[in-house]
Protein backbone atom coordinates (compact mmCIF):
# COMPACT_ATOMS: atom_id res chain seq x y z
CA UNK A 1 0.00 0.00 0.00
CA UNK A 2 1.10 3.91 -0.89
CA UNK A 3 1.88 5.98 2.18
CA UNK A 4 -1.58 6.79 3.49
CA UNK A 5 -2.87 10.25 3.08
CA UNK A 6 -4.21 10.63 6.80
CA UNK A 7 -2.37 8.89 9.79
CA UNK A 8 -3.90 9.64 13.10
CA UNK A 9 -1.62 7.83 15.77
CA UNK A 10 -3.71 7.24 19.38
CA UNK A 11 -5.52 10.32 19.25
CA UNK A 12 -7.08 11.10 22.75
CA UNK A 13 -10.22 13.43 22.61
CA UNK A 14 -11.86 14.71 25.48
CA UNK A 15 -15.00 16.82 26.07
CA UNK A 16 -15.44 18.42 28.73
CA UNK A 17 -14.78 15.54 31.50
CA UNK A 18 -16.13 12.97 29.00
CA UNK A 19 -13.09 10.83 27.69
CA UNK A 20 -14.70 10.23 24.04
CA UNK A 21 -11.35 9.03 22.07
CA UNK A 22 -9.42 6.94 23.57
CA UNK A 23 -6.08 6.05 21.53
CA UNK A 24 -7.65 6.25 17.85
CA UNK A 25 -5.20 4.74 15.31
CA UNK A 26 -6.31 4.81 11.97
CA UNK A 27 -5.07 4.90 8.43
CA UNK A 28 -6.47 6.59 5.58
CA UNK A 29 -5.49 4.94 1.97
CA UNK A 30 -4.27 7.73 -0.58
CA UNK A 31 -7.37 7.83 -3.79
CA UNK A 32 -9.39 5.61 -1.95
CA UNK A 33 -12.93 5.66 0.45
CA UNK A 34 -12.65 4.29 4.08
CA UNK A 35 -15.92 3.57 5.61
CA UNK A 36 -15.81 4.59 9.19
CA UNK A 37 -18.43 2.02 11.31
CA UNK A 38 -19.64 1.76 14.60
CA UNK A 39 -22.76 2.02 16.51
CA UNK A 40 -23.93 4.96 17.92
CA UNK A 41 -21.82 7.04 20.52
CA UNK A 42 -18.39 5.37 19.70
CA UNK A 43 -16.43 8.54 18.28
CA UNK A 44 -17.13 8.80 15.16
CA UNK A 45 -18.26 11.82 14.66
CA UNK A 46 -15.13 12.94 17.39
CA UNK A 47 -12.46 11.44 15.17
CA UNK A 48 -13.68 13.53 11.88
CA UNK A 49 -14.60 16.80 14.13
CA UNK A 50 -10.93 15.97 16.11
CA UNK A 51 -9.05 15.63 12.28
CA UNK A 52 -10.73 19.03 10.95
CA UNK A 53 -9.55 20.60 14.69
CA UNK A 54 -13.46 21.60 15.92
CA UNK A 55 -12.72 19.62 18.94
CA UNK A 56 -8.51 19.78 19.88
CA UNK A 57 -6.88 16.29 20.13
CA UNK A 58 -5.07 16.75 23.96
CA UNK A 59 -2.77 13.79 22.96
CA UNK A 60 -1.11 11.69 20.17
CA UNK A 61 -0.58 12.71 16.47
CA UNK A 62 -3.12 13.47 12.96
CA UNK A 63 -0.85 13.45 9.92
CA UNK A 64 -2.23 14.94 6.68
CA UNK A 65 0.34 13.34 4.01
CA UNK A 66 3.25 13.58 6.72
CA UNK A 67 2.40 17.31 8.18
CA UNK A 68 1.28 17.30 11.59
CA UNK A 69 -2.03 19.19 11.82
CA UNK A 70 -2.44 18.44 15.33
CA UNK A 71 -2.57 21.55 16.74
CA UNK A 72 -3.47 23.53 13.44
CA UNK A 73 -6.17 25.68 13.26
CA UNK A 74 -9.13 24.68 11.66
CA UNK A 75 -9.05 26.93 8.74
CA UNK A 76 -5.64 25.98 7.86
CA UNK A 77 -6.27 22.51 8.33
CA UNK A 78 -9.33 23.23 5.34
CA UNK A 79 -6.73 25.26 3.09
CA UNK A 80 -4.30 22.09 3.44
CA UNK A 81 -6.95 20.72 1.53
CA UNK A 82 -9.58 19.06 3.96
CA UNK A 83 -13.44 19.28 3.01
CA UNK A 84 -15.55 18.48 5.18
CA UNK A 85 -19.47 17.83 5.39
CA UNK A 86 -20.60 17.48 9.30
CA UNK A 87 -23.50 15.17 10.29
CA UNK A 88 -25.63 18.32 10.69
CA UNK A 89 -24.89 19.67 7.04
CA UNK A 90 -24.00 22.78 7.97
CA UNK A 91 -25.41 24.77 5.68
CA UNK A 92 -26.09 28.42 5.91
CA UNK A 93 -29.76 28.86 5.50
CA UNK A 94 -29.48 32.36 5.50
CA UNK A 95 -27.40 32.91 2.13
CA UNK A 96 -28.60 31.29 -1.55
CA UNK A 97 -27.11 28.15 -2.72
CA UNK A 98 -24.96 29.79 -4.81
CA UNK A 99 -23.46 32.02 -2.09
CA UNK A 100 -23.12 28.87 -0.15
CA UNK A 101 -20.93 27.46 -3.31
CA UNK A 102 -18.65 30.93 -3.59
CA UNK A 103 -18.26 30.91 -0.26
CA UNK A 104 -16.97 27.28 -0.56
CA UNK A 105 -14.54 28.48 -3.29
CA UNK A 106 -11.70 29.46 -1.07
CA UNK A 107 -8.92 29.96 -3.65
CA UNK A 108 -11.00 32.47 -5.90
CA UNK A 109 -14.03 31.78 -8.24
CA UNK A 110 -15.77 28.92 -9.35
CA UNK A 111 -14.08 26.60 -11.72
CA UNK A 112 -17.23 26.49 -14.49
CA UNK A 113 -16.27 22.88 -15.71
CA UNK A 114 -16.36 21.74 -11.89
CA UNK A 115 -19.49 23.70 -11.22
CA UNK A 116 -20.90 21.72 -14.65
CA UNK A 117 -19.78 18.68 -12.60
CA UNK A 118 -21.89 19.42 -9.46
CA UNK A 119 -24.81 20.37 -11.32
CA UNK A 120 -24.36 17.01 -13.11
CA UNK A 121 -24.02 14.92 -9.77
CA UNK A 122 -27.09 17.41 -8.23
CA UNK A 123 -29.33 18.94 -10.76
CA UNK A 124 -31.60 20.47 -8.31
CA UNK A 125 -28.46 22.79 -7.16
CA UNK A 126 -28.67 24.56 -10.22
CA UNK A 127 -32.39 24.56 -10.32
CA UNK A 128 -32.41 26.43 -6.60
CA UNK A 129 -29.72 28.54 -7.48
CA UNK A 130 -31.09 31.75 -6.52
CA UNK A 131 -32.97 30.63 -3.69
CA UNK A 132 -32.14 30.98 0.04
CA UNK A 133 -30.83 27.68 1.50
CA UNK A 134 -33.11 27.49 4.08
CA UNK A 135 -35.86 27.15 1.81
CA UNK A 136 -34.70 23.50 0.34
CA UNK A 137 -35.83 19.97 1.57
CA UNK A 138 -33.50 18.25 3.82
CA UNK A 139 -32.07 15.80 0.79
CA UNK A 140 -31.34 19.21 -1.04
CA UNK A 141 -29.13 20.28 2.03
CA UNK A 142 -27.60 17.36 2.22
CA UNK A 143 -26.63 17.44 -1.58
CA UNK A 144 -25.16 21.34 -1.05
CA UNK A 145 -23.53 20.22 1.70
CA UNK A 146 -21.69 17.47 -0.20
CA UNK A 147 -21.07 19.67 -3.09
CA UNK A 148 -19.23 22.21 -1.30
CA UNK A 149 -16.96 20.36 -0.15
CA UNK A 150 -16.84 19.06 -4.33
CA UNK A 151 -17.02 22.36 -5.83
CA UNK A 152 -13.50 22.64 -5.27
CA UNK A 153 -10.70 19.70 -5.40
CA UNK A 154 -9.65 18.31 -2.00
CA UNK A 155 -6.82 15.70 -0.88
CA UNK A 156 -8.86 14.38 1.64
CA UNK A 157 -12.84 14.32 2.67
CA UNK A 158 -14.12 13.67 6.02
CA UNK A 159 -17.77 13.23 5.11
CA UNK A 160 -19.96 12.55 7.87
CA UNK A 161 -23.07 10.53 8.09
CA UNK A 162 -24.38 12.05 4.34
CA UNK A 163 -27.61 9.25 3.83
CA UNK A 164 -28.32 10.08 7.12
CA UNK A 165 -32.95 10.03 7.49
CA UNK A 166 -33.06 10.95 3.95
CA UNK A 167 -35.45 8.65 1.51
CA UNK A 168 -34.06 5.94 -0.70
CA UNK A 169 -33.92 8.12 -4.01
CA UNK A 170 -31.97 10.77 -2.31
CA UNK A 171 -29.48 8.21 -0.79
CA UNK A 172 -28.94 6.99 -4.27
CA UNK A 173 -28.31 9.98 -5.29
CA UNK A 174 -25.38 10.74 -2.42
CA UNK A 175 -24.05 7.22 -3.46
CA UNK A 176 -24.32 8.28 -7.53
CA UNK A 177 -21.96 11.44 -6.54
CA UNK A 178 -19.38 9.61 -3.64
CA UNK A 179 -18.83 7.04 -6.10
CA UNK A 180 -18.43 9.80 -8.74
CA UNK A 181 -15.77 11.71 -6.09
CA UNK A 182 -13.74 9.10 -6.05
CA UNK A 183 -13.98 7.86 -9.62
CA UNK A 184 -11.48 11.07 -9.75
CA UNK A 185 -9.53 9.86 -7.30
CA UNK A 186 -10.58 11.41 -4.30
CA UNK A 187 -9.29 10.15 -0.93
CA UNK A 188 -12.81 10.26 1.24
CA UNK A 189 -13.26 9.26 5.00
CA UNK A 190 -16.83 8.39 5.35
CA UNK A 191 -18.58 7.24 8.17
CA UNK A 192 -21.88 5.87 7.40
CA UNK A 193 -24.57 3.89 9.07
CA UNK A 194 -26.41 3.01 5.69
CA UNK A 195 -24.85 -0.71 5.41
CA UNK A 196 -25.64 -1.02 1.74
CA UNK A 197 -24.27 2.33 0.55
CA UNK A 198 -20.96 1.56 2.90
CA UNK A 199 -20.53 -1.87 1.26
CA UNK A 200 -20.93 -0.79 -2.03
CA UNK A 201 -18.73 2.57 -1.88
CA UNK A 202 -15.79 1.56 0.88
CA UNK A 203 -12.54 0.32 -0.58
CA UNK A 204 -11.41 -0.15 3.13
CA UNK A 205 -13.42 0.17 6.74
CA UNK A 206 -12.27 0.58 10.61
CA UNK A 207 -14.66 -0.50 12.95
CA UNK A 208 -14.97 2.05 16.26
CA UNK A 209 -16.37 1.26 20.02
CA UNK A 210 -15.55 2.79 22.76
CA UNK A 211 -13.32 5.51 21.49
CA UNK A 212 -10.74 3.03 19.61
CA UNK A 213 -10.72 1.04 16.24
CA UNK A 214 -11.10 -2.48 17.46
CA UNK A 215 -10.65 -3.65 13.33
CA UNK A 216 -10.04 -2.40 10.16
CA UNK A 217 -9.10 -4.09 7.27
CA UNK A 218 -10.48 -4.29 3.45
CA UNK A 219 -14.32 -4.12 3.10
CA UNK A 220 -15.01 -7.08 1.62
CA UNK A 221 -13.63 -8.76 3.89
CA UNK A 222 -16.03 -7.56 6.38
CA UNK A 223 -19.10 -7.68 4.09
CA UNK A 224 -18.42 -11.47 3.76
CA UNK A 225 -18.16 -12.48 6.80
CA UNK A 226 -21.19 -12.64 8.74
CA UNK A 227 -19.48 -13.88 12.00
CA UNK A 228 -17.06 -11.00 11.85
CA UNK A 229 -19.78 -8.41 11.36
CA UNK A 230 -21.52 -10.08 14.50
CA UNK A 231 -18.77 -9.72 16.74
CA UNK A 232 -17.79 -6.57 15.69
CA UNK A 233 -21.02 -4.61 15.69
CA UNK A 234 -23.86 -6.52 17.07
CA UNK A 235 -25.64 -6.99 13.59
CA UNK A 236 -25.41 -8.71 9.89
CA UNK A 237 -24.91 -6.57 6.89
CA UNK A 238 -26.67 -9.12 5.22
CA UNK A 239 -29.45 -7.82 6.97
CA UNK A 240 -29.49 -4.56 4.95
CA UNK B 1 -21.37 10.74 -14.56
CA UNK B 2 -24.28 10.08 -12.49
CA UNK B 3 -27.87 10.69 -13.60
CA UNK B 4 -29.76 12.99 -12.52
CA UNK B 5 -32.01 12.00 -9.09
CA UNK B 6 -35.02 10.42 -9.31
CA UNK B 7 -37.16 13.07 -7.58
CA UNK B 8 -38.40 15.97 -9.86
CA UNK B 9 -38.32 19.14 -7.32
CA UNK B 10 -40.90 21.66 -7.38
CA UNK B 11 -41.11 24.96 -5.87
CA UNK B 12 -44.37 25.48 -4.07
CA UNK B 13 -46.80 28.44 -5.16
CA UNK B 14 -46.71 30.61 -1.95
CA UNK B 15 -50.16 32.41 -0.74
CA UNK B 16 -50.20 36.56 -0.64
CA UNK B 17 -49.75 36.19 2.92
CA UNK B 18 -46.82 34.32 2.63
CA UNK B 19 -45.11 36.58 0.24
CA UNK B 20 -45.85 39.61 2.15
CA UNK B 21 -44.58 37.90 5.54
CA UNK B 22 -40.78 39.17 4.57
CA UNK B 23 -41.66 42.66 3.35
CA UNK B 24 -43.74 43.08 6.72
CA UNK B 25 -40.93 44.87 8.94
CA UNK B 26 -40.25 47.40 5.81
CA UNK B 27 -43.87 48.08 5.54
CA UNK B 28 -43.75 48.83 9.07
CA UNK B 29 -41.60 51.89 8.67
CA UNK B 30 -44.41 53.77 5.68
CA UNK B 31 -47.29 52.03 8.16
CA UNK B 32 -45.80 54.50 10.99
CA UNK B 33 -45.72 57.50 8.84
CA UNK B 34 -49.14 57.15 7.54
CA UNK B 35 -50.11 56.66 10.85
CA UNK B 36 -48.38 59.59 12.26
CA UNK B 37 -49.90 61.61 9.13
CA UNK B 38 -53.30 60.38 10.41
CA UNK B 39 -52.60 61.25 14.28
CA UNK B 40 -50.97 64.80 13.28
CA UNK B 41 -53.97 67.11 11.92
CA UNK B 42 -50.92 69.82 10.97
CA UNK B 43 -49.65 68.25 7.65
CA UNK B 44 -46.51 70.66 8.32
CA UNK B 45 -45.39 69.69 11.61
CA UNK B 46 -46.22 66.21 10.78
CA UNK B 47 -43.87 66.89 7.51
CA UNK B 48 -41.10 68.40 10.26
CA UNK B 49 -41.77 65.31 12.88
CA UNK B 50 -41.06 62.98 10.32
CA UNK B 51 -38.23 64.73 8.64
CA UNK B 52 -36.41 64.79 12.62
CA UNK B 53 -37.49 61.35 13.40
CA UNK B 54 -35.65 59.77 10.19
CA UNK B 55 -32.65 61.65 11.21
CA UNK B 56 -32.69 60.82 14.99
CA UNK B 57 -33.63 57.14 13.67
CA UNK B 58 -30.36 57.43 11.40
CA UNK B 59 -28.10 58.78 13.36
CA UNK B 60 -29.40 55.88 16.15
CA UNK B 61 -28.87 53.44 13.06
CA UNK B 62 -25.14 54.38 12.88
CA UNK B 63 -24.72 54.14 16.73
CA UNK B 64 -26.22 50.66 16.82
CA UNK B 65 -25.17 48.76 13.46
CA UNK B 66 -22.04 47.54 14.81
CA UNK B 67 -23.33 46.34 17.85
CA UNK B 68 -25.63 43.81 15.74
CA UNK B 69 -23.10 42.71 13.94
CA UNK B 70 -21.02 42.18 17.00
CA UNK B 71 -24.10 40.40 18.70
CA UNK B 72 -24.57 38.19 16.19
CA UNK B 73 -21.51 37.15 14.57
CA UNK B 74 -19.21 37.09 17.60
CA UNK B 75 -22.20 35.97 20.24
CA UNK B 76 -20.26 38.74 21.99
CA UNK B 77 -22.90 41.21 25.03
CA UNK B 78 -21.09 44.31 24.83
CA UNK B 79 -22.61 46.76 27.01
CA UNK B 80 -19.63 49.33 26.06
CA UNK B 81 -20.86 50.04 23.42
CA UNK B 82 -21.41 53.52 24.43
CA UNK B 83 -17.96 54.62 24.97
CA UNK B 84 -17.20 54.54 21.33
CA UNK B 85 -20.25 57.06 21.54
CA UNK B 86 -18.91 58.89 23.41
CA UNK B 87 -15.18 59.13 22.49
CA UNK B 88 -16.15 59.63 18.85
CA UNK B 89 -17.85 62.86 20.08
CA UNK B 90 -15.35 64.04 22.04
CA UNK B 91 -12.65 63.29 19.38
CA UNK B 92 -15.20 64.74 16.57
CA UNK B 93 -15.97 67.92 18.22
CA UNK B 94 -12.07 68.63 19.30
CA UNK B 95 -11.76 68.55 15.39
CA UNK B 96 -14.16 70.51 14.79
CA UNK B 97 -12.97 73.02 17.40
CA UNK B 98 -9.78 72.92 16.37
CA UNK B 99 -11.15 73.81 12.88
CA UNK B 100 -13.22 76.73 14.15
CA UNK B 101 -12.19 78.63 11.02
CA UNK B 102 -13.53 76.04 8.43
CA UNK B 103 -17.03 75.71 10.54
CA UNK B 104 -17.72 79.88 10.92
CA UNK B 105 -17.21 79.76 7.35
CA UNK B 106 -20.44 80.29 5.49
CA UNK B 107 -19.32 77.76 2.76
CA UNK B 108 -20.93 74.93 2.86
CA UNK B 109 -18.12 73.45 1.13
CA UNK B 110 -15.57 74.42 4.09
CA UNK B 111 -18.22 73.63 6.41
CA UNK B 112 -18.41 70.04 5.13
CA UNK B 113 -15.24 69.36 4.83
CA UNK B 114 -14.63 69.92 8.67
CA UNK B 115 -17.32 67.72 9.20
CA UNK B 116 -15.61 65.18 7.46
CA UNK B 117 -12.16 65.60 9.09
CA UNK B 118 -13.95 65.40 12.50
CA UNK B 119 -15.63 62.67 11.21
CA UNK B 120 -12.37 61.11 10.20
CA UNK B 121 -10.69 61.88 13.14
CA UNK B 122 -13.80 60.08 15.06
CA UNK B 123 -13.37 56.95 13.63
CA UNK B 124 -9.77 56.46 13.20
CA UNK B 125 -9.75 56.83 17.12
CA UNK B 126 -12.49 55.13 18.01
CA UNK B 127 -11.43 52.01 15.62
CA UNK B 128 -8.21 52.02 17.34
CA UNK B 129 -10.09 52.08 20.72
CA UNK B 130 -11.90 49.09 19.36
CA UNK B 131 -9.22 47.24 18.72
CA UNK B 132 -7.58 47.25 21.67
CA UNK B 133 -10.86 46.92 23.68
CA UNK B 134 -11.39 43.74 21.87
CA UNK B 135 -7.95 42.30 22.06
CA UNK B 136 -7.53 43.33 26.03
CA UNK B 137 -11.26 43.16 27.23
CA UNK B 138 -13.75 41.44 24.81
CA UNK B 139 -11.05 38.35 24.11
CA UNK B 140 -10.41 37.00 27.09
CA UNK B 141 -14.25 36.12 27.57
CA UNK B 142 -15.34 34.71 24.48
CA UNK B 143 -18.50 32.07 25.46
CA UNK B 144 -19.05 33.77 28.98
CA UNK B 145 -22.13 35.93 28.78
CA UNK B 146 -22.29 37.22 32.60
CA UNK B 147 -18.64 38.13 32.38
CA UNK B 148 -18.86 39.60 28.77
CA UNK B 149 -22.22 42.12 30.58
CA UNK B 150 -19.46 42.71 33.51
CA UNK B 151 -16.32 43.22 31.72
CA UNK B 152 -17.58 45.37 29.49
CA UNK B 153 -19.85 47.22 31.76
CA UNK B 154 -16.26 48.18 33.53
CA UNK B 155 -14.59 48.65 30.32
CA UNK B 156 -17.31 51.21 29.35
CA UNK B 157 -16.76 52.57 33.65
CA UNK B 158 -13.26 53.35 32.73
CA UNK B 159 -13.46 54.52 29.52
CA UNK B 160 -15.95 57.46 30.93
CA UNK B 161 -13.49 58.43 33.42
CA UNK B 162 -10.24 58.90 30.95
CA UNK B 163 -12.76 61.05 28.96
CA UNK B 164 -13.08 63.08 32.04
CA UNK B 165 -9.07 63.19 32.65
CA UNK B 166 -8.73 63.93 29.18
CA UNK B 167 -11.44 66.32 28.51
CA UNK B 168 -12.87 67.31 31.96
CA UNK B 169 -15.81 66.75 33.78
CA UNK B 170 -18.16 69.43 32.10
CA UNK B 171 -20.44 68.97 29.16
CA UNK B 172 -18.68 70.50 26.19
CA UNK B 173 -21.40 72.39 23.84
CA UNK B 174 -20.86 72.78 20.27
CA UNK B 175 -22.34 75.16 17.80
CA UNK B 176 -22.84 73.38 14.09
CA UNK B 177 -20.80 74.19 11.35
CA UNK B 178 -22.66 78.05 9.62
CA UNK B 179 -24.16 76.20 6.83
CA UNK B 180 -25.83 73.40 8.41
CA UNK B 181 -27.97 75.94 11.20
CA UNK B 182 -31.11 76.74 10.32
CA UNK B 183 -33.84 75.12 8.48
CA UNK B 184 -35.64 75.61 5.29
CA UNK B 185 -38.82 75.78 4.51
CA UNK B 186 -40.66 73.08 2.14
CA UNK B 187 -44.30 72.71 2.03
CA UNK B 188 -44.98 75.13 5.19
CA UNK B 189 -42.71 72.88 7.49
CA UNK B 190 -39.47 73.87 8.37
CA UNK B 191 -36.74 70.82 7.73
CA UNK B 192 -33.38 71.53 9.92
CA UNK B 193 -30.38 71.63 7.43
CA UNK B 194 -28.17 69.34 9.75
CA UNK B 195 -31.41 66.96 10.01
CA UNK B 196 -31.30 66.62 6.07
CA UNK B 197 -27.91 65.33 6.24
CA UNK B 198 -28.01 63.10 8.84
CA UNK B 199 -30.88 61.48 6.85
CA UNK B 200 -28.74 61.17 3.97
CA UNK B 201 -25.29 60.00 5.61
CA UNK B 202 -27.35 57.63 7.57
CA UNK B 203 -28.58 56.28 3.89
CA UNK B 204 -25.21 56.35 2.62
CA UNK B 205 -24.12 54.12 4.93
CA UNK B 206 -26.69 51.69 5.11
CA UNK B 207 -26.45 51.41 1.21
CA UNK B 208 -22.45 50.77 1.79
CA UNK B 209 -23.10 48.58 4.51
CA UNK B 210 -26.03 46.25 2.76
CA UNK B 211 -23.08 46.13 -0.64
CA UNK B 212 -20.45 45.24 1.24
CA UNK B 213 -22.35 42.25 2.93
CA UNK B 214 -24.11 41.59 0.18
CA UNK B 215 -21.78 41.63 -3.13
CA UNK B 216 -18.36 41.26 -1.47
CA UNK B 217 -17.03 37.77 -0.18
CA UNK B 218 -15.72 39.37 2.90
CA UNK B 219 -19.55 39.87 3.35
CA UNK B 220 -20.76 36.63 2.88
CA UNK B 221 -17.82 35.74 5.27
CA UNK B 222 -19.40 37.97 7.79
CA UNK B 223 -23.11 36.78 7.11
CA UNK B 224 -21.81 32.87 6.75
CA UNK B 225 -19.60 33.82 10.28
CA UNK B 226 -23.40 35.03 12.04
CA UNK B 227 -25.13 31.60 11.22
CA UNK B 228 -22.53 29.27 11.84
CA UNK B 229 -19.11 29.95 12.70
CA UNK B 230 -17.58 26.68 13.23
CA UNK B 231 -18.35 25.50 9.37
CA UNK B 232 -16.99 28.79 8.06
CA UNK B 233 -13.67 28.33 9.92
CA UNK B 234 -14.03 24.53 8.38
CA UNK B 235 -14.26 26.01 5.02
CA UNK B 236 -10.98 27.40 5.57
CA UNK B 237 -11.49 31.39 6.29
CA UNK B 238 -9.76 32.80 9.43
CA UNK B 239 -12.67 34.20 11.40
CA UNK B 240 -10.68 35.78 14.10
CA UNK B 241 -9.56 38.46 11.79
CA UNK B 242 -13.29 38.72 10.67
CA UNK B 243 -14.36 38.80 13.96
CA UNK B 244 -11.83 41.53 15.08
CA UNK B 245 -12.21 43.65 11.86
CA UNK B 246 -16.24 43.70 12.54
CA UNK B 247 -15.46 44.98 15.85
CA UNK B 248 -13.34 47.45 14.68
CA UNK B 249 -15.62 48.64 11.97
CA UNK B 250 -18.71 48.45 14.39
CA UNK B 251 -16.52 50.68 17.03
CA UNK B 252 -15.63 53.09 14.24
CA UNK B 253 -19.32 53.21 12.68
CA UNK B 254 -20.56 54.39 16.63
CA UNK B 255 -17.46 56.43 16.79
CA UNK B 256 -19.42 58.50 14.06
CA UNK B 257 -22.81 57.86 14.86
CA UNK B 258 -21.01 59.92 18.33
CA UNK B 259 -19.78 62.98 16.47
CA UNK B 260 -23.65 62.76 14.43
CA UNK B 261 -25.16 62.54 17.20
CA UNK B 262 -23.19 65.37 19.75
CA UNK B 263 -23.92 67.42 16.77
CA UNK B 264 -27.58 66.74 17.00
CA UNK B 265 -27.67 67.82 20.60
CA UNK B 266 -25.04 70.67 20.42
CA UNK B 267 -23.45 69.37 23.71
CA UNK B 268 -21.20 66.31 24.19
CA UNK B 269 -20.28 64.65 27.66
CA UNK B 270 -18.81 61.64 29.12
CA UNK B 271 -22.25 59.62 29.77
CA UNK B 272 -23.75 60.24 26.27
CA UNK B 273 -22.85 57.04 24.98
CA UNK B 274 -24.23 55.42 28.10
CA UNK B 275 -27.15 57.01 27.91
CA UNK B 276 -27.79 56.30 24.14
CA UNK B 277 -26.91 52.47 24.89
CA UNK B 278 -31.09 52.03 26.05
CA UNK B 279 -32.52 53.35 22.44
CA UNK B 280 -29.10 51.05 21.22
CA UNK B 281 -29.98 47.84 22.73
CA UNK B 282 -34.04 48.34 22.14
CA UNK B 283 -33.08 49.13 17.97
CA UNK B 284 -30.66 45.61 17.62
CA UNK B 285 -33.24 43.13 19.80
CA UNK B 286 -36.04 44.54 17.49
CA UNK B 287 -34.08 44.03 14.62
CA UNK B 288 -33.07 40.99 15.17
CA UNK B 289 -30.03 40.14 16.10
CA UNK B 290 -26.71 40.56 13.78
CA UNK B 291 -28.98 42.02 11.42
CA UNK B 292 -28.41 45.26 9.71
CA UNK B 293 -31.39 45.65 7.56
CA UNK B 294 -33.45 45.14 10.62
CA UNK B 295 -31.22 47.77 12.84
CA UNK B 296 -31.95 49.70 9.98
CA UNK B 297 -35.88 49.03 10.10
CA UNK B 298 -35.62 48.98 13.98
CA UNK B 299 -33.54 52.50 14.02
CA UNK B 300 -36.23 54.35 11.86
CA UNK B 301 -38.82 52.83 13.68
CA UNK B 302 -37.93 54.11 17.33
CA UNK B 303 -37.10 57.44 15.85
CA UNK B 304 -40.15 58.57 14.31
CA UNK B 305 -41.88 56.85 17.18
CA UNK B 306 -39.94 59.04 20.11
CA UNK B 307 -40.71 62.02 17.62
CA UNK B 308 -44.40 61.34 17.36
CA UNK B 309 -45.30 60.28 20.36
CA UNK B 310 -43.83 63.10 22.27
CA UNK B 311 -45.70 65.84 20.23
CA UNK B 312 -48.94 63.95 20.63
CA UNK B 313 -48.65 62.87 24.51
CA UNK B 314 -45.13 64.09 25.58
CA UNK B 315 -45.50 61.86 29.39
CA UNK B 316 -45.65 59.20 26.88
CA UNK B 317 -43.06 59.24 25.24
CA UNK B 318 -40.13 57.93 27.92
CA UNK B 319 -41.95 54.48 27.44
CA UNK B 320 -42.96 54.32 24.13
CA UNK B 321 -40.34 52.96 22.38
CA UNK B 322 -40.43 50.24 25.81
CA UNK B 323 -44.04 49.53 24.23
CA UNK B 324 -42.78 49.23 20.68
CA UNK B 325 -40.18 46.40 21.50
CA UNK B 326 -42.60 44.77 23.36
CA UNK B 327 -45.04 44.90 20.26
CA UNK B 328 -42.36 43.69 17.89
CA UNK B 329 -41.68 40.87 20.39
CA UNK B 330 -44.85 39.63 21.04
CA UNK B 331 -45.57 39.16 17.42
CA UNK B 332 -41.54 38.52 16.32
CA UNK B 333 -39.58 37.16 19.54
CA UNK B 334 -36.86 37.13 17.37
CA UNK B 335 -36.94 40.61 16.28
CA UNK B 336 -38.43 41.71 12.88
CA UNK B 337 -35.55 39.76 10.58
CA UNK B 338 -33.75 37.38 12.77
CA UNK B 339 -30.37 35.93 11.49
CA UNK B 340 -28.85 34.08 14.73
CA UNK B 341 -31.69 31.49 14.70
CA UNK B 342 -29.40 28.35 15.40
CA UNK B 343 -27.46 30.01 18.58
Amino acid sequence: MSDPILRLEGVYTNIAQYHILQGVDLEVPRGAVTMLLGRNGVGKTTTLRSIIGHWRAHQGRILLDGQDITRMPTPAIARAGVGFVPEDMGIFANLTVEENMVLAAVSGPIDSARLDWVFQAFPPLKTFWKSEAGNLSGGQKQMLSIARAMVEERRLYLIDEPTKGLAPAIVSTMARALRELKAQGASILLVEQNFSVARALGDSACVMDDGRIIWSGEMRELVTDAALQERLMGLSMEAH
Amino acid sequence: MSMAPEHAPTMARLSLAQRLAPWMPVLLVPLLVLAGLLAIPNTSSWLTLTVSGLAMGMMIFLMASGLTLVFGLMDVINFGHGAFVSVGAFVGVSVLLLLGGMTGAPSLALNLAAMGLAVIGAMLATGAMGWAFEKVIVEPVYGHHLKQILVTMGGLIVVEQLIIVLWGPEEIYISRPEALKGAITFAGAALEKYRLVAVGLGLVVFAAMRWTLRRTKIGLIVRAGVENGEMVQALGYRLRLVFVGVFIAGSALAGLGGVMWGLYQEVVSAHMGNQAMILIFIVVIIGGLGSVEGCFIGALLVGLMQNYVAFLEPKVALISNIGLMVAILMWRPMGMIPVVKAK
